[in-house]
């Protein structure tokens, strides 16, 4: 192995991995129907009832 | 419930199990004591069969006093342990801070505070003594104590595992105890922040292990349908670490019976496995896991939700994406091949981006009730380490470009770097995070002394700013002398010049430790009367702290989206 | 016990979250270091480098103990006035048999990657006894208890058998006689009766080094009967950095370009 195909390689296929994951944690956050569920999860650490209920 | 059952016998399964594996590790223990012919790894097999033998009588102890057979009641949250972990967190931060303090100061006077006949008290020893202590001692029991109460609260359910998360807190206080007595008998691995030798880091590997199993099973038995972001950031700290330290640690010992080692990797491999470590530590346990404690503690404090959600999961995945990458930033101009320097360093360019979201994140939590900084000095204390992370995580990307790093690497600069993260982002969000832990686990209204806090905050504060100015006159005035030409076209400076030039910038050093200490004793004062229950004459009536009357916790909390 | 819950163990937005977790970092480290092993460049091609001697490595053992790291690097960067300061910048070559290695990440003493032969073996023993009394601004600590510690070598031979699994080219005949070779470079009279004993342990590093002149049998804390701490610390100190031949090193040359 020398330098130059760790280097293609890495111009290449790197940087689709890294776009591809980029873009689907951006897509994941953002999909519409999450909306609700990162509401109620956003307000998690505000409701904590004790003991727990079972 | 499996649980249930088992208690009806009067018997928990997993104290059998934790039973079972102290007492394996009580018989190795006395293999070594009776058998190593290396001293020191003799005095470490004594020290450990001592600590396996509290650790079993403590345990028939507690069994004992069990009458009612309920061992680990379901219905409560384990916070007897969470107890145990903020007084812990307080006792190593205290410390590893005055370690720090004494190996400035011999820096400064080294004629005053060097002995010739304690060798073991040298400079070399103390340091790994105190960056072991302040990071894994003070913070890997933050880590530990949040992280458990973070995981139950946010999951509605009580820790999983019965007695397992007391093995992992206490084989961590073991694994703590072990390593520090082993740097100053001059037992050391000789890698940066990964001191602790091979059979020091197998007994961390077996704790951390354990440790992700308990984290894990607490989510697996949650009442929400949803993991709480917290939780990402601390099990990604969990399972980067867990692998960070068992690949860096990769080493061959020379005997089973002998406390030495010699590592896997040599030369140029060795130093880039060790610096993706060294960074990661920084980005996975000093980072990750504080922002978890980010993500909790201060919109609970503050009693907003996070100001946005989706963003702190875009935070997530882009932070641990490319902090992963950074690491050899820390070997630019070194023998490590370029295009691995030019990596890391185009990589901890771009980490400025998820860094900043996140503390943007954080710090817009407040909007809405930034009158809090002013009435709750908790709230100020996390809201300024969110500001010494924005600082920090600026300069760093600037100080891995090459040009900057050929100035600042090997001085003093990167040691004002590090402690304006360490002492400013995690100690203070650590102090924050603890400080209600203190008020809640004991369930108080307010603390001891909101006024200590104040003073605890200003001569915390006083102390960094006094650090890291002086680091960074000493740093670069330094850097600068090493490369300055007279006239003549010859060095300018011997290097013992730079030495004594820097005096002055270590006095000022040391004095800015000593009050970081002195706000660290405040706080430990503060947190002991509260816990005791007391409040301070003439702040009975002061309020700082939220209540759940005034403003609403929820409806108008809404952020812009 | 709950944690072992059927239903629960596989539980699948925890799993899916845990393994992308360990798939990210794990691809960013394997992508990163791995290569270094592959590439045929990484590491310069040389004359001169050799495993340590048994003595040399007993002082490495010390450096490492008292933390000398962490204040001391071992690597010179290709920097003008580094350059000038220290001498010729490290190569990776000169590091590649370190387990662990010890570039170091901080100057709070002076680069040590070229002192071997800077100082005198008195000096060295001068400072290491009490820094300030050769160099008065030095803030470094006392090693005063090196005079006289006799050193323990009793491990010297496991070391050098562990370093060899992990690939340092030790041979059988340096492993043999580990224990010897270590007493004959700290004491050239150590065996009157058998004159050429440290010429045994001089050929065999030196063969293993392909270069004259990069092994040196002496008493090098000045006192040939007793081999203590400060023979094994100067003995490492005064070979650092001078193995490799740099009149024969092609810096221009491809392969050791990087």
């Amino acid at each position: 192995m020398n330098y130059e195909t760790l280097s293609s390689f890495a111009q290449t296929w790197g940087l689709l991995y890294f776009v591809v994951l980029f873009l689907g944690a951006c897509t994941y956050a953002l999909w519409p129907s999450k909306k609700s569920e990162f509401e109620r999860a956003a307000n998690l650490p505000l409701i904590d009832e004790e003991p727990i209920n079972e | 419930m499996a649980t249930t059952t088992m208690q009806k016998n009067g018997i928990d399964f997993s104290v059998l199990t934790v039973g079972l594996f102290v007492g394996v590790f009580t018989l190795l223990a006395l293999m070594v004591a009776a058998w190593s012919p290396d001293p020191l790894f003799n005095i470490h097999g004594w020290l450990s069969l001592g600590m396996s033998l509290v650790a079993i009588l403590a345990i028939c102890f507690w069994a004992a006093n069990r009458k009612d057979g309920k061992l680990f009641d379901e219905t409560q949250y384990e916070d007897t342990l969470i107890k145990w972990g903020v007084g812990v967190s307080m006792f190593w931060g205290v410390v590893g801070i005055l370690v720090g303090f004494v190996i400035a100061m011999q820096l400064t006077f080294p004629s005053l505070l060097y002995f010739e006949e304690f060798g073991f008290l040298n400079f070399g020893r103390l340091r790994p003594l105190h960056t072991s202590a302040v990071i894994f001692a003070f913070g890997g029991n933050v880590l530990l104590a949040t992280s458990f109460h973070v995981v139950q609260r946010t999951c509605r359910t009580r820790i999983a595992g019965g007695m397992w998360p007391w093995f992992v807190f206490w084989g961590y206080q073991a694994f703590i105890v072990l390593a520090a007595t082993g740097y100053v008998m001059g037992v050391t691995a000789g890698r940066e922040y990964a001191e602790p030798e091979w059979y020091v880091d197998l007994w961390l590997t077996i704790v951390w292990v354990a440790y992700l199993l308990v984290f894990l099973g607490t989510i697996w038995k949650r009442k929400e349908p949803h993991i709480y972001v917290a939780n990402w950031f601390y099990l990604a700290f969990i399972v980067t670490i867990a692998m960070l330290h068992i690949v860096n640690n990769l080493a061959v010992p020379i005997s089973p019976l002998s406390s030495q080692s010699v590592s896997l990797m040599a030369g140029v491999q060795d130093a880039l496995t060790q610096w993706w470590y060294g960074h990661n530590a920084v980005g996975f346990f000093l980072t990750a896991g504080f922002l978890a404690i980010m993500y909790y503690y201060i919109p609970k404090r503050a009693e907003r939700p996070v100001f946005s959600y989706r963003l702190s999961i875009v935070h997530f995945w882009a932070l641990i994406f490319i902090y992963i990458w950074a690491g050899p930033h820390h070997l630019h101009y070194t023998a490590l091949p370029q295009w691995a320097q030019t990596l890391g360093m185009t990589f901890s360019i771009m980490l400025w981006m998820p860094s900043w979201g996140g503390m943007i994140n954080g710090l817009m939590t407040l909007s809405g009730a930034w009158d809090k900084l002013r009435t709750d000095p908790v709230i100020r204390m996390m809201v300024v380490s969110l500001a010494f992370y924005g600082m920090s995580t600026f300069e760093g990307p600037l100080m891995s470009v090459r040009a900057v790093n050929s100035l600042s690497h090997y001085t003093d600069w990167t040691i004002g770097h590090v402690h304006s993260g360490a002492l400013g982002w995690v100690g203070f969000i650590s102090f924050g995070a603890l400080y209600c832990l203190a008020q809640w686990m004991w369930k108080r209204d307010r603390l001891y002394s909101a006024n200590m806090v104040e003073w605890h905050f200003w001569t915390a504060t006083i102390g960094i700013v006094l650090y890291i100015c002086s680091m960074w006159v000493s740093g670069i005035m330094e850097g600068l002398m090493w490369r300055a030409y007279n006239e003549f076209g010859f060095l300018e400076y011997t290097f013992v010049e730079t030495v004594e030039a820097k005096h002055i910038s270590y006095i000022i050093r040391s004095l800015g430790g000593l009050l970081y200490l002195v706000g660290a004793l405040i706080m430990s004062f503060n947190i002991y009367m509260t816990a005791k229950g007391k409040t301070r004459k003439g702040e009975e009536d002061h309020v700082h702290a939220p209540t759940n009357d005034g403003i609403p916790a929820r409806a108008e909390a809404v952020p812009a989206e | 016990m709950a944690l072992f819950d059927k239903h629960a163990l596989l539980e699948k937005h925890s799993m899916l979250l845990t393994v992308g977790i360990l798939v990210v970092v794990a691809i960013g480290g394997i992508i990163e270091i791995a290569p270094l092993f592959y590439l045929s460049n990484t590491i310069e091609r040389v004359n001169g480098m050799r495993p340590y001697t048994p003595l040399e490595l007993a002082g490495r053992e010390i450096y490492v103990r008292e933390g000398c790291y962490v204040c001391h690097s071992q690597m010179v960067r290709p920097l003008r006035d580094e350059v000038e300061r220290y001498g010729h910048y490290s190569l990776a070559a000169e590091s590649m048999y370190d387990h662990p290695f010890q570039w170091g990440s901080k100057r709070t003493g002076p680069d040590l990657a070229r002192v071997g032969g800077k100082y005198s073996d008195e000096w060295h023993m001068d400072h290491m006894r009490d820094p300030r009394s050769v160099v008065p601004e030095s803030i470094m600590p006392p090693y005063t208890f090196m005079v006289d510690r006799p050193l323990d070598f009793s491990q010297v031979q496991q070391t050098m058998q562990a370093m060899r699994l992990v690939g340092v080219p030790y041979t059988d005949a340096m492993i043999e006689n580990a224990e010897y070779d270590l007493l004959a470079q700290a004491n050239p009279d150590f065996y009157p009766n058998s004159g050429d004993y440290d010429g045994a342990l001089v050929d065999r590093y030196t063969e293993a080094s392909g270069r004259e002149g990069t092994v040196t049998v002496r008493a090098f804390d000045g006192d040939a009967e007793n081999i203590t701490e400060m023979d094994a610390m100067i003995a490492y100190l005064q070979m650092l950095g001078t193995l490799v031949d740099f009149e024969t090193y092609e810096a221009d040359s491809l392969q050791n370009r990087r």
